[in-house]
């Protein structure tokens, strides 16, 4: 129960715990204790930001099958509108092809029914010219007369 | 130590006296070989027993935090370190909770160092009041053929008043340093004279500064003395129960059961008490900072 240098020794010895306590055994702590605090809300910022890139991805995903399908859509629009397109031309490359053979057939008639008629109207003058002959008994001077069954013939 | 040439008092004595080097009325230096002698020492000796275990359990604790502060790591905590960073932690918290005086360096390890190292101190109430005074005895009678009924030995430093003050008394010039840091030399002498009792009128104000320092220094005087007294006096009863208790060994059989008993629940119960009374010194200790921080009056 004696107060006496004890008293200074404990203080001294107290001092020098804390003081070592100070320098060497609290700074240390602490900082791991910190750096484990802010590694642990790293981490769950991480987490939540990779969250909301998943969000975004997803959203942006649904964006791409979204364009593609009205892409999609388009083509087949358009390939099936070409293909009315192209029945379209054909039908009219036929309709045109078909009429041309009919003109050239029809010429090629026309040309043969001149022909035959050329050769009828020959016939004629000359069965014309038989015939006036015996009417006539007399034998016609075919130079002279032939002026006359030109115009004859092309009466006909 | 209940042997037949010593009576209860006696022991009780034997067990209340530290083990004493100091200097004897007749100028030479040496241990007291009673309780008597180590008063005639006077202020200059020193109690050898109290040193020892306060320091032994102060370097245990610092050894094992600095061992652990060594190698601490961000990553998953060890087991070592996971008790540690416990204890940190719930330091950090209540000085957290009680102060409020900005950054400060210190005050968070002088309540981390004052928890454990009292703690420490309080724990070896636990350790049965006769092993190690005995085992000190046999081992200073045998080797160096001293008598054993002067060899001295008090385990738990707390029950010295040198031990409580002297940490009391650290933490009152920590106080008083903070105090005139933060608010000058005129401002901790106005904290002591110019509340609680203070006029407009100047006449009245420099009468009310003497009553005003009697309440104020009574009270800042208080401090370390409630704070050292206050620890002293739980553990010293506490001890004292331990000592009375283990009285009753040498009185039979019966006595000396029920004795084990009562030793076995008042240790259980003496648990709660070493805690909460280091607890409450640290505690104290950082409202006490936190005091001396504060600027507002």
């Amino acid at each position: 129960m004696n107060i006496n240098l004890t008293l200074i020794g404990q203080s001294i010895t107290f001092f020098f715990f804390v003081l070592f306590c100070m320098k060497l055994v609290w700074p240390p702590i602490m900082r791991a204790l910190d750096e484990r605090k802010k590694t642990i809300a790293d981490g769950l910022a991480a987490a939540e930001r990779g969250k909301h890139e998943q969000e975004l991805a997803q959203n942006k995903a649904k964006d791409v099958l979204k364009e593609a399908k009205e892409q999609a859509g388009e083509i087949i629009a358009h390939a099936q509108k070409r293909a009315s397109e192209i029945i379209d031309e054909a039908k009219n490359d036929a309709r045109a092809e078909g009429e041309r053979i009919l003109t050239a057939a029809r010429a090629e008639i026309n040309q043969e029914a001149n022909q035959a008629k050329e050769i009828l109207r020959g016939q004629v003058v000359s069965l014309a010219v038989a015939g006036a002959s015996k009417v006539l008994e007399k034998e016609i001077n075919e130079q002279s007369h032939s002026d006359m069954l030109e115009k004859l013939a092309s009466q006909i | 130590m209940a042997s037949e040439t010593l009576t209860s008092t006696d022991y009780i004595k034997h067990h209340l006296t530290n083990l004493t080097f100091g200097k004897h009325p007749d100028g030479s230096w040496g241990l007291a070989h009673n309780a008597a002698e180590a008063k005639a020492m006077g202020f200059w000796a020193i109690h050898l027993d109290t040193m020892l275990f306060s320091i032994l359990l102060g370097v245990f604790f610092l050894y094992y935090f600095h061992k652990a502060a060594r190698k601490a790591t961000a990553g998953v905590p060890s087991g070592l370190q996971n008790f540690v960073e416990w204890i940190v932690d719930f330091i950090d918290n209540s000085v957290r909770g009680s102060f409020a005086g900005g950054k400060n360096d210190v005050v968070a390890p002088l309540a981390l160092t004052i928890f454990l190292w009292v703690f420490l101190m309080n724990l070896m109430d636990l350790i049965p009041v006769d092993w190690l005074p005995w085992v000190t005895a046999q081992v200073a009678s045998n080797g160096f053929g001293a008598d054993p009924h002067s060899v001295f030995l008090k385990v738990v430093s707390t029950t010295d008043p040198n031990a409580t003050f002297g940490m009391a008394i650290s933490v009152f010039l920590l106080m008083i340093y903070y105090s005139i840091r933060i608010k000058g030399i005129g401002g901790f002498i106005g904290e002591l004279t110019l509340h609680p009792f203070s006029s407009k009128n100047m006449l009245v104000q420099a009468l009310f500064i003497p009553v005003n320092f009697f309440l104020e220094f009574v009270s800042l005087i208080a401090k370390p003395v409630s704070l050292a007294l206050r620890l002293f006096g739980n553990m010293y009863a506490g001890e004292m129960i331990f000592i009375l208790i283990a009285i009753m060994y040498g009185a039979g059989l019966v006595l000396g059961t029920f004795g084990g008993v009562l030793q076995l629940g008042w240790a259980i119960f003496h648990i709660l008490v070493i805690t909460l009374q280091a607890f409450i010194f640290m505690t104290l200790t950082i409202v006490y900072m936190d005091m001396a921080h504060q600027t507002s009056h």
